[in-house]
């Protein structure tokens, strides 16, 4: 192991609220501490700083949905966590170019995340599917489920917005939009 | 059929969104023990709905990091944790560019030669910052040749390249004023005060026509300044007034003296004073002071092939500027020093009080 990159971040526990409250500047503190550390990762090992970028970006997204899953037990540091998440999805990548076959250089400890991975690879898989439903969807359809099911608006604003004459048709539209996503996005 | 199914999906969102009365609640949860096929109905909407959600917000954090990682300096972060490359190789690999323009120059330039050549008798680590300024006055010179031949006033020194000019405090808490020709075209802005500490800017505001630009320090180890010793002066100074100037046509802060010359600028343009001052490139955006402390003007530029004809814009420009700024956009309120503390100082102790509240703009 070679020299760790000292960061002297937000405490770990406050990071956990933070995401938990949607917070802007904790996400911004954690990016700013721990992206150096997947940086020097990534670049030490054949790799370049987009590549960095994404494998943090996606860490981050494993750890949010991990917090915001209930189930983020804080027996380890959330330092390792995210270094050790990173390290698995760069590994794979690596991999899967065949690159190399060869271990990672490595500048922290680890722990085993292969649990919270496949989570992720579930969870990852529906979020393509439901990106590709919504762009198959076509308008108004996007918009008006976005509004409603997304911005939480009523009936009777998106009735205006849309230019419905009463609020059965908007009803009945919604319903319609409903039911092709719904179609789109089980069988896809 | 077709009527009851809409009916039921409002139900089931009305629902999920928490719009039913406590009556209607439990009467949707009966028919969900009575009717399976119901609760399946239900299920699945649930599940889409949380699909939809996630998706949702995935996207938005996806974007917030976009933004954060946009505001990071990668070049230094990359610089801090690079592999071990050898040191030579990674000397070239950083420094290709610098060194391909250097050489590229220096056959055009007869000087460029000689100094180049001079880099190069040197050792590398300690030439990084040199082989710029060596690129630096290169361009100079020839932007010097440029104007002989055209015969034209300067707007002001021509931004060389990675340097930049000068800059002062408007606030404490983080704004600096320039001029527009200094960071026009950048990529990003750092200033550094006279410790030689450099803090990330950006541009909040640009006025070409006064050659006037606001910077923000939004980089987070900036802590807030004193209280600005300076004060705007609202009104036109006199000729004859003596003047001085504090700027960075190097790495360190350069003081610089003379007069009001004139109380127009170049060709009568009533925006800008003539001031009869020693100024270099990279003086540009430097304050100009009276003998009581009062900012009176904005180095801008010089007019060449005649001796002592600097030009500095007025201080009620700057003051303009500020109004111009919708406050409202801003995330710190910028607010004028109304005190002055230089009054009746010394020369040596204004410099003294002055020092912290100059930086020097660096364009990338």
């Amino acid at each position: 192991m070679k020299k760790e990159i000292k960061s002297s971040g937000p405490a770990d526990s406050e990071i956990i609220l933070g995401i938990l409250n949607d917070s802007k500047e904790i996400l911004n503190r954690l990016y700013v501490t721990y992206f150096p550390m997947v940086l020097q990762l990534v670049l030490n090992n054949s790799g370049n700083e987009d590549d960095a970028k994404d494998v943090f970006q996606e860490s981050v997204i494993v750890l949010y949905n991990k917090v915001k899953s209930g189930n983020f037990e804080l027996n380890s540091k959330l330092k390792t966590f995210i270094y050790s998440v990173s390290r698995r999805l760069w590994l794979k990548r690596l991999n899967a170019q065949s690159k190399t076959l060869r271990n990672i250089e490595d500048f922290s400890e680890f722990i085993p995340v292969e649990d919270d991975l496949e989570r992720h690879e579930e969870k990852d898989r529906q979020f393509r599917v439901m990106e590709l439903a919504l762009n198959q969807l076509g308008e108004p359809c996007k918009t008006i489920i976005e509004d409603y099911y997304l911005q939480s608006r009523s009936m009777q604003e998106i009735c205006e917005k849309f230019g419905y004459t009463n609020a059965d048709n908007a009803k009945t539209q919604k319903y319609k939009c409903l039911q092709r996503l719904k179609k789109l996005f089980f069988q896809a | 059929m077709m009527k009851s199914d809409i009916e039921l999906t409002n139900q089931i969102d009305a629902y999920l969104r928490g719009e039913l009365t406590d009556s209607e609640i439990a009467d949707f949860e009966k028919k969900r023990v009575e009717d399976p096929a119901f609760d399946i109905k239900v299920v699945e909407q649930q599940n889409l709905v949380l699909h939809l959600t996630d998706y949702a917000d995935r996207m938005k954090l996806s974007s917030e990091m976009n933004a954060i990682h946009e505001s990071l300096d990668i070049y230094d972060l990359k610089s801090q944790v690079a592999p071990e490359a050898p040191i030579i190789r990674r000397m070239w690999k950083k420094y290709r560019i610098n060194t391909a323009i250097a050489a590229t120059v220096a056959l055009i330039a007869v000087s460029g030669t000689l100094l180049s050549t001079g880099y190069f008798s040197k050792t590398i680590s300690t030439n990084v910052s040199l082989l710029r300024r060596e690129i630096n006055s290169i361009k100079k010179s020839q932007n010097a040749l440029i104007k002989n031949i055209n015969d034209k006033p300067s707007t002001g020194p021509a931004n060389p390249g990675q340097f930049g000019g000068t800059g002062f405090a408007l606030s404490s808490n983080g704004y600096v004023v320039t001029n527009y020709h200094v960071v026009q075209g950048a990529d990003s802005v750092y200033v550094q005060n006279s410790e030689g500490e450099a803090f990330k800017a950006k541009m909040i505001y640009i006025d070409p026509t006064y050659d006037l630009a606001v910077l923000q320090i939004t980089d987070p180890a900036f802590k807030d300044l004193d209280i600005l010793p300076y004060t705007f002066k609202k009104t036109v100074s006199d000729v004859g007034e003596d003047v001085f100037t504090i700027g960075f046509p190097r790495d360190d802060q350069v003081f610089g003296k003379g007069y009001l010359s004139s109380k127009n600028g170049y060709a009568g343009d009533t925006v800008a004073y003539q001031v009869s001052i020693p100024v270099n490139p990279g003086n540009s955006g430097g304050p100009l002071l009276d003998n009581r402390g009062n900012i009176i003007g904005i180095i801008n530029g010089k007019q060449t092939q005649v001796d002592g004809a600097a030009f500095a814009i007025k201080s009620t420009y700057i003051l303009k500027s500020i109004e111009a700024i919708p406050q409202d956009s801003l995330d710190q309120k910028l607010i004028i020093s109304k005190r002055n503390s230089l009054s009746g100082l010394s020369r040596k102790d204004q410099f003294k009080k002055l020092e912290p509240f100059v930086y020097m703009v660096k364009v990338y």
